[in-house]
Protein backbone atom coordinates (compact mmCIF):
# COMPACT_ATOMS: atom_id res chain seq x y z
CA UNK A 1 0.00 0.00 0.00
CA UNK A 2 1.52 3.18 -0.68
CA UNK A 3 2.38 5.61 1.72
CA UNK A 4 1.14 8.97 1.48
CA UNK A 5 4.10 11.82 1.76
CA UNK A 6 2.55 13.75 4.60
CA UNK A 7 3.03 10.38 6.49
CA UNK A 8 6.55 10.12 5.84
CA UNK A 9 8.54 10.69 9.33
CA UNK A 10 12.12 10.68 10.71
CA UNK A 11 12.29 7.03 11.73
CA UNK A 12 12.95 4.01 9.01
CA UNK A 13 10.14 4.04 6.44
CA UNK A 14 11.35 0.42 5.56
CA UNK A 15 14.34 -1.84 7.71
CA UNK A 16 15.80 -4.42 6.24
CA UNK A 17 18.12 -6.72 7.60
CA UNK A 18 20.60 -5.68 4.43
CA UNK A 19 18.97 -2.50 3.23
CA UNK A 20 17.29 0.29 5.16
CA UNK A 21 15.21 3.28 3.60
CA UNK A 22 14.45 6.80 5.50
CA UNK A 23 13.35 10.12 4.67
CA UNK A 24 16.34 12.59 4.90
CA UNK A 25 15.86 15.92 6.74
CA UNK A 26 14.54 19.14 4.68
CA UNK A 27 17.34 20.33 2.47
CA UNK A 28 17.14 23.78 0.81
CA UNK A 29 17.05 22.61 -3.44
CA UNK A 30 17.75 24.90 -6.09
CA UNK A 31 17.85 24.67 -9.71
CA UNK A 32 21.08 26.74 -11.56
CA UNK A 33 20.88 26.88 -15.21
CA UNK A 34 24.01 28.77 -17.11
CA UNK A 35 26.38 28.89 -19.78
CA UNK A 36 29.29 30.36 -20.48
CA UNK A 37 31.78 31.56 -18.26
CA UNK A 38 31.14 30.32 -15.11
CA UNK A 39 34.01 31.91 -12.91
CA UNK A 40 31.35 34.71 -11.79
CA UNK A 41 28.99 32.32 -10.34
CA UNK A 42 31.53 30.05 -8.96
CA UNK A 43 32.93 32.90 -6.59
CA UNK A 44 29.20 33.68 -5.74
CA UNK A 45 28.99 30.19 -4.74
CA UNK A 46 31.94 29.62 -3.28
CA UNK A 47 33.51 26.60 -5.14
CA UNK A 48 33.90 25.60 -8.81
CA UNK A 49 30.90 24.27 -10.18
CA UNK A 50 31.48 20.54 -12.11
CA UNK A 51 31.57 20.62 -15.41
CA UNK A 52 31.13 16.99 -16.10
CA UNK A 53 27.66 15.40 -16.17
CA UNK A 54 27.44 13.60 -13.00
CA UNK A 55 30.41 14.87 -11.16
CA UNK A 56 29.42 16.82 -7.65
CA UNK A 57 31.45 19.84 -6.24
CA UNK A 58 30.69 20.78 -2.03
CA UNK A 59 31.46 24.05 0.32
CA UNK A 60 30.59 24.95 3.26
CA UNK A 61 27.46 23.16 3.55
CA UNK A 62 26.75 23.46 -0.14
CA UNK A 63 26.48 20.53 -2.26
CA UNK A 64 26.41 20.69 -6.05
CA UNK A 65 25.57 17.94 -8.69
CA UNK A 66 26.21 18.35 -11.96
CA UNK A 67 23.08 17.50 -14.25
CA UNK A 68 23.40 18.78 -17.69
CA UNK A 69 25.61 20.35 -19.79
CA UNK A 70 24.17 23.64 -18.44
CA UNK A 71 22.41 22.37 -15.08
CA UNK A 72 23.17 22.09 -11.41
CA UNK A 73 21.14 20.74 -8.48
CA UNK A 74 22.16 22.50 -5.31
CA UNK A 75 21.92 21.37 -1.69
CA UNK A 76 22.19 23.24 1.14
CA UNK A 77 20.77 24.13 4.57
CA UNK A 78 17.43 25.80 4.11
CA UNK A 79 18.18 29.09 5.83
CA UNK A 80 20.68 29.29 3.54
CA UNK A 81 19.15 29.80 0.06
CA UNK A 82 17.91 33.24 0.64
CA UNK A 83 21.98 34.00 0.97
CA UNK A 84 22.42 32.43 -2.19
CA UNK A 85 19.72 33.65 -4.14
CA UNK A 86 20.89 37.03 -3.22
CA UNK A 87 24.53 36.74 -4.47
CA UNK A 88 23.34 34.91 -7.67
CA UNK A 89 21.02 37.41 -8.06
CA UNK A 90 23.66 40.28 -8.34
CA UNK A 91 25.34 38.82 -11.34
CA UNK A 92 22.39 38.27 -13.31
CA UNK A 93 22.92 41.73 -15.33
CA UNK A 94 26.31 40.57 -16.44
CA UNK A 95 25.69 36.71 -16.36
CA UNK A 96 22.36 35.76 -17.32
CA UNK A 97 21.08 32.15 -15.45
CA UNK A 98 17.75 30.57 -13.64
CA UNK A 99 18.10 29.84 -10.35
CA UNK A 100 15.04 28.27 -8.70
CA UNK A 101 13.97 27.07 -5.34
CA UNK A 102 12.68 23.73 -5.91
CA UNK A 103 12.58 22.71 -2.13
CA UNK A 104 9.24 22.05 -1.63
CA UNK A 105 9.36 20.35 -4.98
CA UNK A 106 10.95 16.73 -3.90
CA UNK A 107 11.97 14.47 -0.57
CA UNK A 108 14.76 13.10 -0.29
CA UNK A 109 14.89 9.42 0.75
CA UNK A 110 18.53 7.96 2.30
CA UNK A 111 19.06 3.99 1.22
CA UNK A 112 21.78 2.41 3.14
CA UNK A 113 22.65 -0.91 4.31
CA UNK A 114 25.34 -3.56 2.82
CA UNK A 115 22.80 -4.63 -0.08
CA UNK A 116 21.84 -0.94 -1.23
CA UNK A 117 22.86 -1.31 -4.01
CA UNK A 118 20.81 -4.30 -5.03
CA UNK A 119 17.79 -2.54 -3.84
CA UNK A 120 18.08 -0.05 -5.88
CA UNK A 121 18.25 -2.52 -9.16
CA UNK A 122 14.56 -3.11 -8.50
CA UNK A 123 13.55 0.10 -10.10
CA UNK A 124 16.23 1.66 -11.87
CA UNK A 125 17.61 -0.26 -14.70
CA UNK A 126 21.42 1.23 -14.90
CA UNK A 127 24.25 -0.36 -13.57
CA UNK A 128 24.33 0.86 -10.19
CA UNK A 129 27.77 0.19 -9.47
CA UNK A 130 28.98 1.60 -12.60
CA UNK A 131 28.40 4.98 -10.42
CA UNK A 132 31.55 6.06 -8.92
CA UNK A 133 31.54 6.93 -5.17
CA UNK A 134 30.95 10.37 -4.59
CA UNK A 135 29.29 11.34 -7.76
CA UNK A 136 25.41 11.38 -8.63
CA UNK A 137 22.76 10.69 -11.66
CA UNK A 138 19.99 11.87 -12.92
CA UNK A 139 18.35 8.52 -13.87
CA UNK A 140 14.70 6.87 -14.13
CA UNK A 141 13.16 4.66 -11.07
CA UNK A 142 10.70 2.71 -12.42
CA UNK A 143 10.37 5.20 -15.18
CA UNK A 144 10.23 8.10 -12.14
CA UNK A 145 12.98 10.81 -12.83
CA UNK A 146 15.15 10.71 -9.83
CA UNK A 147 18.36 12.07 -8.69
CA UNK A 148 20.81 9.53 -7.13
CA UNK A 149 23.43 9.95 -4.92
CA UNK A 150 25.69 8.18 -4.49
CA UNK A 151 27.72 8.67 -0.63
CA UNK A 152 29.27 5.45 0.15
CA UNK A 153 29.77 2.12 -1.48
CA UNK A 154 26.16 1.22 0.16
CA UNK A 155 24.93 4.93 0.75
CA UNK A 156 22.69 6.37 -1.87
CA UNK A 157 20.00 9.22 -1.68
CA UNK A 158 17.35 9.58 -3.55
CA UNK A 159 15.89 12.91 -4.69
CA UNK A 160 12.34 12.07 -5.79
CA UNK A 161 9.39 14.45 -6.63
CA UNK A 162 6.70 14.72 -3.50
CA UNK A 163 3.52 13.29 -5.97
CA UNK A 164 6.04 9.99 -6.72
CA UNK A 165 7.58 10.05 -3.24
CA UNK A 166 5.09 7.26 -2.07
CA UNK A 167 5.00 4.89 -4.98
CA UNK A 168 9.15 4.62 -5.02
CA UNK A 169 8.70 4.63 -1.07
CA UNK A 170 6.13 1.72 -1.72
CA UNK A 171 8.47 0.09 -4.08
CA UNK A 172 11.43 0.38 -2.42
CA UNK A 173 10.17 -1.41 1.19
CA UNK A 174 8.83 -4.22 -1.05
CA UNK A 175 12.20 -4.52 -2.01
CA UNK A 176 13.45 -4.39 1.51
CA UNK A 177 10.80 -7.38 2.35
CA UNK A 178 11.87 -9.39 -0.54
CA UNK A 179 16.19 -8.89 0.61
CA UNK A 180 15.11 -9.84 4.32
CA UNK A 181 12.99 -12.54 3.28
CA UNK A 182 16.05 -13.73 1.19
CA UNK A 183 18.85 -13.52 4.09
CA UNK A 184 16.63 -14.82 6.51
CA UNK B 1 16.40 -3.38 -23.74
CA UNK B 2 18.58 -1.35 -25.97
CA UNK B 3 21.80 0.28 -25.05
CA UNK B 4 21.79 3.97 -25.96
CA UNK B 5 25.24 6.29 -25.98
CA UNK B 6 24.15 9.56 -25.09
CA UNK B 7 27.21 11.90 -26.18
CA UNK B 8 26.59 14.26 -23.50
CA UNK B 9 26.90 12.26 -20.58
CA UNK B 10 29.44 9.50 -22.70
CA UNK B 11 27.60 6.65 -21.04
CA UNK B 12 26.48 4.02 -22.87
CA UNK B 13 22.75 4.03 -20.79
CA UNK B 14 19.24 1.70 -20.76
CA UNK B 15 16.78 2.68 -23.12
CA UNK B 16 14.06 3.96 -20.80
CA UNK B 17 16.33 6.69 -20.27
CA UNK B 18 15.70 8.01 -23.77
CA UNK B 19 12.32 9.16 -25.79
CA UNK B 20 12.40 9.06 -29.22
CA UNK B 21 11.87 12.47 -31.39
CA UNK B 22 11.22 11.85 -34.71
CA UNK B 23 13.59 12.32 -38.03
CA UNK B 24 17.20 14.19 -37.36
CA UNK B 25 17.91 17.28 -40.10
CA UNK B 26 14.55 18.04 -41.10
CA UNK B 27 15.59 22.47 -41.46
CA UNK B 28 12.87 25.33 -41.07
CA UNK B 29 13.41 27.32 -44.05
CA UNK B 30 15.46 30.79 -43.22
CA UNK B 31 12.72 32.74 -44.31
CA UNK B 32 9.47 31.26 -43.72
CA UNK B 33 7.17 33.57 -45.65
CA UNK B 34 8.99 32.48 -48.88
CA UNK B 35 7.57 29.04 -48.44
CA UNK B 36 5.12 27.82 -50.68
CA UNK B 37 2.26 25.66 -49.60
CA UNK B 38 4.09 22.10 -50.94
CA UNK B 39 7.04 23.08 -49.42
CA UNK B 40 4.90 23.59 -46.24
CA UNK B 41 3.77 20.23 -46.23
CA UNK B 42 7.05 18.56 -47.06
CA UNK B 43 8.27 20.27 -44.04
CA UNK B 44 5.50 19.54 -41.50
CA UNK B 45 4.31 16.41 -42.66
CA UNK B 46 6.76 14.39 -44.95
CA UNK B 47 9.00 11.99 -43.76
CA UNK B 48 11.76 9.85 -45.18
CA UNK B 49 10.87 5.62 -43.43
CA UNK B 50 13.96 3.83 -45.22
CA UNK B 51 14.06 0.34 -44.19
CA UNK B 52 17.80 0.47 -43.41
CA UNK B 53 20.08 3.52 -41.29
CA UNK B 54 17.33 6.10 -40.29
CA UNK B 55 18.75 9.49 -39.05
CA UNK B 56 16.64 10.41 -36.39
CA UNK B 57 16.68 12.75 -32.67
CA UNK B 58 16.31 11.12 -29.25
CA UNK B 59 16.29 12.94 -26.10
CA UNK B 60 17.62 11.64 -22.58
CA UNK B 61 14.62 12.60 -20.94
CA UNK B 62 15.81 11.08 -17.69
CA UNK B 63 19.34 12.03 -17.65
CA UNK B 64 20.73 15.25 -18.94
CA UNK B 65 17.72 15.93 -20.93
CA UNK B 66 19.62 16.68 -23.95
CA UNK B 67 17.88 16.29 -27.70
CA UNK B 68 20.72 14.66 -29.69
CA UNK B 69 21.04 12.77 -32.98
CA UNK B 70 21.63 8.97 -33.74
CA UNK B 71 21.95 6.71 -36.78
CA UNK B 72 19.90 3.32 -36.37
CA UNK B 73 19.55 0.65 -38.53
CA UNK B 74 15.67 0.28 -38.65
CA UNK B 75 15.93 -3.68 -39.45
CA UNK B 76 18.06 -4.53 -36.81
CA UNK B 77 17.63 -1.81 -34.49
CA UNK B 78 21.24 -1.21 -34.23
CA UNK B 79 22.81 2.17 -33.07
CA UNK B 80 25.59 2.66 -35.46
CA UNK B 81 26.54 6.20 -33.88
CA UNK B 82 25.15 9.03 -31.92
CA UNK B 83 26.36 12.50 -32.17
CA UNK B 84 25.32 15.70 -30.35
CA UNK B 85 22.67 17.76 -32.03
CA UNK B 86 24.40 20.53 -34.69
CA UNK B 87 26.59 18.34 -35.12
CA UNK B 88 27.10 17.30 -38.87
CA UNK B 89 25.18 14.33 -40.21
CA UNK B 90 27.84 11.59 -40.32
CA UNK B 91 29.11 9.83 -43.26
CA UNK B 92 27.04 6.42 -43.83
CA UNK B 93 29.56 4.59 -45.57
CA UNK B 94 32.09 4.96 -43.06
CA UNK B 95 29.72 3.56 -39.98
CA UNK B 96 28.72 0.64 -42.04
CA UNK B 97 32.24 -0.23 -42.65
CA UNK B 98 32.13 -0.38 -38.78
CA UNK B 99 30.01 -2.91 -38.82
CA UNK B 100 31.56 -5.98 -36.68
Amino acid sequence: MNKLVSSFTAAPLARGAVARVSLAPPVGRLVLRARGDLAALNAALGLTLPTTIGQRAAAAGLEVLCLGPDEWMLHLSPDQVGAVQAACAALMASHPHSLVDVSGREVTLVIDGPRAAELLTIGCARDIEAIPVGQGRRTAFDNVTVILWRDGSAAFRLDVWNSFAPHVAGLLETGCRELAAETA
Amino acid sequence: MLLIHCPYCDETLPEVEFTYAGQAHVVRAADPSSQTDAEWENFLFIRSNPKGPHYERWRHLHGCGRFFNAVRDTVSDRFLTTYKAGAPRPDLSSLQGDRT
